[in-house]
């Protein structure tokens, strides 16, 4: 015992409980067992001791102990990739793929987490050593809170308007609104979707938004989601029975077909209205200052 | 080898208009051709598109 192994042992506990904390599991199923978890908070755990012995070093004038750091940042890039291998590789299984974008969004999650993780674990022996251990305890919260805000993205509801649209056939062409979806040529397969299909509108309420909706990756990711939450009809071998997402080119609108096996539609409309919008897909066309010259 | 957007079978009850398919279903009536071409569709795991009344074609995506 010395007079930091309070303080480092303060630090590792506010920063594994900061990554129990983000570690839920929710809607998207991932993780849900105890192995995939105990993964997470064991490296949640590595990164808490990282973060914690980083301010003890420095005062204690062993500066090179900071390199450790950049150890740190080498090993969680490994954690994305883990995470992206483990996700693509199962996603082939899926009824209804979650999509390369989704995944790649959910991989920078989890690295950024460790460091959210290392950045809380930091801050609050910072506190304790400071002041004292209950400085460091709302310092800790308030890094929590701002992991917190930093951990939220955008949802599909704040940049697009939802609207019902039942699915209609005109000759083999299905279509949503005034949207060709595609050719669907066996009456039998026909009145299935007519049975089951439901349609939704998304429109666009500005110009960066409907650059957004228009990335396949963002659309696979509103299907994927309305799919596991309200059940999909279909099984392997019935291509014809495949959620798509189409696009109007004249106004950007995005026609969202799906074939769920729950038809509410109040449930569908909050389902693709809570939908996050992938980082990845985020487009800000009117951000580009174009009366400058350059660039 | 992996097929995608390939047209794998053509239904028709109207032979006078397929040109030279990979394979070609005649068919008599139009109860036939949806019947086959459902079968052809669970088979070949592709979509049947109708491109009009008397021609079906089965498509892989």
């Amino acid at each position: 015992m010395n007079e930091y192994t309070l303080p480092i042992l303060f630090g590792i506990t506010t920063g594994t409980l900061t990554r129990l904390y983000m570690l839920r599991t929710d809607y998207r199923q991932y993780p849900t067992y105890l192995h995939g978890k105990i993964i997470h908070l064991a490296l949640g755990f590595i990164a808490a001791g990282l973060g914690a012995v980083a301010i003890p070093s420095i005062l204690n004038e062993e500066f090179t102990a900071i390199t450790f750091l950049t150890l740190a940042a080498s090993q969680f890039r490994e954690v994305r990739n883990m995470e992206r291998n483990t996700l693509t590789e199962l996603d082939s299984y899926e009824m209804v793929p979650r999509g390369k974008t989704y995944i790649e969004g959910i991989a920078i999650a989890f690295e950024s987490r460790n460091y959210l993780v290392i950045f809380t674990s930091l801050v609050s022996v910072l506190g304790y050593l400071l002041f004292n251990i209950w400085i460091g305890i709302l310092f800790a919260v308030i890094s929590l809170i701002i992991s917190k805000i930093l951990m939220s993205g955008g949802r599909i509801a704040d940049i697009v308007d939802v609207e019902y649209m039942e699915p209609r056939f005109d000759g083999a062409g299905l279509y949503v609104d005034n949207i060709y979806i595609m050719n669907i040529g066996l009456p039998q397969r026909q009145e299935e979707i007519l049975r089951y299909g439901m349609g939704f509108i998304l429109k666009p309420k500005n110009f960066n938004s409907r650059s957004t909706i228009a990335n396949l990756g963002q659309r696979q990711a509103i299907l994927h989601d309305v799919s596991t939450a309200l059940g999909v009809y279909r099984d392997s071998g019935t291509p014809a029975l495949v959620p798509l997402a189409k696009r109007d080119l004249d106004d950007g609108r995005v026609a969202v077909f799906v074939l769920p096996q729950e038809k509410n539609i109040d449930k569908a409309l909050k389902i693709i209205g809570a939908v996050p919008t992938l980082e990845n897909a985020i487009r800000m066309p009117t951000e580009r200052n174009t009366s400058k010259e350059g660039s | 080898m992996v097929l995608e957007k390939y047209i794998l079978a053509v239904i028709t009850t109207n032979p006078s208009k397929i040109p030279a398919a990979p394979a070609v279903f005649s068919c008599d009536s139009k109860e036939e051709m949806e019947s086959i071409a459902g079968n052809l569709e669970a088979i070949l795991d592709g979509i049947a598109h109708a491109l009009n009344d008397e021609l079906y074609v089965i498509v892989k995506h």
